[in-house]
């Protein structure tokens, strides 16, 4: 197994605090695009940037879901568990993070941790290797961190995403948080971005 | 802890309890003696690291009663260390401690052993460790002996 | 009035430079070194890897050196330690059954397959102070005898007693997660397996206070010593990248079985009910402790009524941590002006509302006023 082994972080502490920063960055100003930069080279279909959020946020003490696409590949579950010790787990609703190379195909929201009221911060976060990424169209979303409201166009996602979104956005302060990236960049929707009608929007 | 995995890895290797004893001795060795041993192979202590070697922690789980429901006791050091050979052999070391070279040492070795031509003289350096802390043991074992109570009952006039 | 105050800078580095060599001692009375404090302050350094919740005899010595010998402060420097090391995971339940014994005792059970082995203790000294040790001269080397046959083996007592059923079995492993009080907050009530976890790492006085009060009579267990085991535990871990069990090496531990009366209920036969201690190193008066406060906390769980402090989880579990508790403590020595100032501004004003309606003029103390700005 480990003949291939793909290289980990080289500097594991820098390395994943700048992964950690942008992934903070990204969840703080949810759907501004950040530079996710990355020298990993996983063994596909994990991509590098999946790979490095991964690396950088996951342990021991956080279980791993990984979609249908990524576990059909054993030499990625040899790479995560040497590098993060995360556990494997094949139910996604123990998982505290989610792998998702086939966003198309991504479970319902519902087949994840959503956290408890009195501790919220034990639902899943989803972590989604998208082809599109982009702010100059798609929904638009407004609520903190956000000035006014922000586009953020990824995909390709299930067809029900925009009611999806709603249904996870309303149970705050229960709910998922995404985290979509793409090549050299990321860009990060929690639960407390709401949903923007079009019609609603003010003029600029 | 979740222990249900997607893809166990592939460790049906017929000689894994070997291995895992090799592993075991192998901790119970100082760095030189490690150093000692590879040397006695002619074996190289080069070696790519595959990850840092670095200390970190293991939770120690004890069991209610003893045998019961585990429970967290409190944690302990672990220095782990992963290097790969020129020949592409993986060897792996965690032990309790700090002590980063005797951990990357040990790797060495672990990877050294899966060569069917070193492991015979791994084998008996190890044997020879072993019976070193054998030894220490029995004879902690012959003091501890020495404190046990031998009670002796004194007759109280009934039959 | 707010007034922002500078100018400790310079007193605090020299207070830690002070600190270094107060430390030090005199400088014509050799070092000591961390290898000393760890083979010849053993309990000592048992006690801070218990506390601390860290097991690692030299780092718990260093920390004693560097903490002039304060147990919790120790505890705070192995507890800061820790915070800076990633976790690999837990290691398999470990199994007191195979401990390489140094020591043990059963306090009920005088003819148990592998004996009373007393190994190296206190009880039975006379405890009067050996003037000889002042010499430093070197003991007499330990005496030695052949281990009996049925030495290898010792089967825990409480394995032995629970096969007639006359003692509580322990609660079935069935897998469930392992809550960690270091990961999540404690919500009460705690399940059993957290209680032991912020017990093992508590106080040893206020468990050892908390234990006392039980056999006082404020939460009267009728305890017996089942067993007391000291001795080394090897840990083995399963790396998720081997996906098979490591030996990490062995451990030094105590074990305490506390054996306690029950009275039985319609469903359950009278048996005898436990308490369940384990520290790390040598640590025999925690150990008892602990399994005393154990079953103490099992008062729901048993039917007896929560009426004393040692039955009550939320008062045993947020007060047992010396750090959290010397944290609270101590920080009140650090500089409280403002919240004072504005303490005693009511009081100021009381002073004066009370004066006017006793129509009896207040002196107000000038140095008072000086003193708080």
């Amino acid at each position: 197994m480990a003949h291939t082994l793909a290289h980990g972080f080289a500097d594991p502490v820098h390395e994943g605090q700048a992964v950690f920063r942008a992934a903070m960055d990204a969840l703080s100003r949810p759907g501004q695009i950040r530079p996710l930069a990355t020298t990993l080279a996983p063994p596909a279909p994990l991509i590098p940037e999946l790979a490095a959020l991964a690396l950088a946020l996951t342990d021991a003490d956080t279980p791993v879901w990984l979609d249908a696409p990524l576990r059909a590949e054993p030499a990625v579950a040899a790479f995560l568990r040497f590098h993060t010790g995360a556990p494997l787990v094949d139910a996604p609703d123990r998982a505290a993070f989610a792998l998702i190379a086939d966003p198309a195909r991504c479970p319902a929201f519902a087949a994840f941790s959503q956290g408890t009221p009195a501790y919220p911060d034990t639902s899943a976060t989803l972590i989604l290797a998208v082809e599109t990424l982009s702010n100059s169209a798609g929904p638009a979303f407004a609520g903190p961190g956000i000035r006014g409201t922000a586009h953020l166009d990824a995909g390709p996602l299930p067809a029900d995403w925009a009611s999806r979104w709603a249904a996870n956005h309303a149970a705050f302060p229960l709910g998922l948080d995404l985290l979509f990236v793409a090549s050299a960049r990321l860009a990060g929707l929690p639960r407390s971005a709401r949903p923007v009608a079009l019609e609603a929007m003010p003029c600029t | 802890m979740p222990s249900v995995s997607q893809t166990p890895p592939p460790h049906s290797m017929p000689d894994l309890a070997a291995r895992q004893r090799a592993m075991a001795r192998a901790g119970e060795a100082t760095s030189d003696e490690l150093r000692a041993a590879l040397a006695r192979t002619g074996a190289v202590t080069e070696a790519q690291d595959l990850r840092p070697t670095e200390t970190g922690l293991v939770m120690v789980r004890g069991r209610i009663g003893g045998d019961g429901r585990a429970f967290n006791a409190g944690e302990a050091t672990v220095t782990r260390a992963a290097v790969r050979l020129p020949g592409g052999e993986t060897g792996f070391a965690y032990h309790l401690g700090r002590d980063r070279v005797r951990a990357r040492l040990a790797a060495i070795l672990d990877a050294h052993w899966q060569r069917p031509e070193a492991r015979p003289a791994l084998e008996a350096a190890l044997d020879a460790i072993a019976g070193r802390r054998a030894e220490a043991v029995r004879q902690a074992a012959r003091k501890t002996a020495a404190t046990r109570v031998n009670f002796f009952t004194l007759a109280r006039g009934e039959d | 009035m707010y007034v922002a105050v500078k100018g400790g800078e310079a007193a605090i580095d020299n207070a830690h430079r002070l600190l270094a060599e107060v430390r030090r001692g005199d400088p014509a009375v050799p070092e000591l070194t961390v290898a000393q404090i760890r083979e010849q302050m053993r309990l000592l350094v048992d006690r801070v890897m218990t506390e601390g919740s860290l097991y690692d005899p030299d780092l718990a010595a260093l920390a004693l050196k560097q903490a002039r010998g304060d147990v919790v402060e120790a505890v705070f420097l192995v507890r800061a330690y820790r915070t800076t090391l990633p976790r690999f995971g837990a290691t398999e339940p470990l199994d007191t059954g195979g401990m390489t014994l140094a020591r043990r005792i059963s306090a009920t059970f005088k003819d148990l397959p592998g004996g009373q082995v007393l190994g190296p203790t206190f009880d039975y000294t006379h405890r009067l102070v050996d003037f000889a040790l002042e010499d430093g001269a070197d003991p007499a080397p330990a005496a030695e005898a052949k281990p009996e046959a049925d030495a290898a083996a010792c089967p825990r007592v409480t394995d032995l007693l629970g096969q007639a059923g006359l003692l509580e079995p322990s609660p079935p492993d069935e897998g469930a997660p392992v809550g960690d009080l270091t990961r999540e907050p404690v919500d009460y009530p705690a399940d059993r397996a957290l209680r032991l976890q912020g017990l093992a790492r508590g106080d040893e006085g206020f468990i050892l206070a908390l234990g006392y009060s039980t056999q006082r009579g404020y939460g009267r267990t009728h305890p017996f010593v089942g067993e007391i085991r000291v001795g080394a535990v090897e840990l083995e871990f399963t790396p998720e990248e081997l996906g098979f069990p490591v030996s990490l090496g062995t451990v030094d531990l105590t074990e305490c079985q506390m054996i306690n009366q029950f009275h039985g209920s319609g469903a359950v036969p009278p048996q005898f009910t436990r308490g369940y201690g384990l520290v790390f190193g040598q640590g025999e008066r925690k150990a008892m402790a602990m399994a005393l406060v154990d079953r103490s906390l099992r008062a729901a769980e048993l039917g007896e009524a929560v009426v004393v402090p040692a039955q009550d989880q939320e008062f045993v579990l947020a007060h047992c941590d010396s750090l959290q508790a010397t944290g609270f403590v101590e920080h009140m020595k650090l500089p409280h002006y403002v919240d004072f100032q504005a303490e005693l501004e009511l009081v100021r004003r009381l002073r004066a509302e009370h004066a006017a309606l006793a129509a009896e003029p207040v002196q107000d103390d000038p140095t008072l006023r000086e003193a708080a700005e």
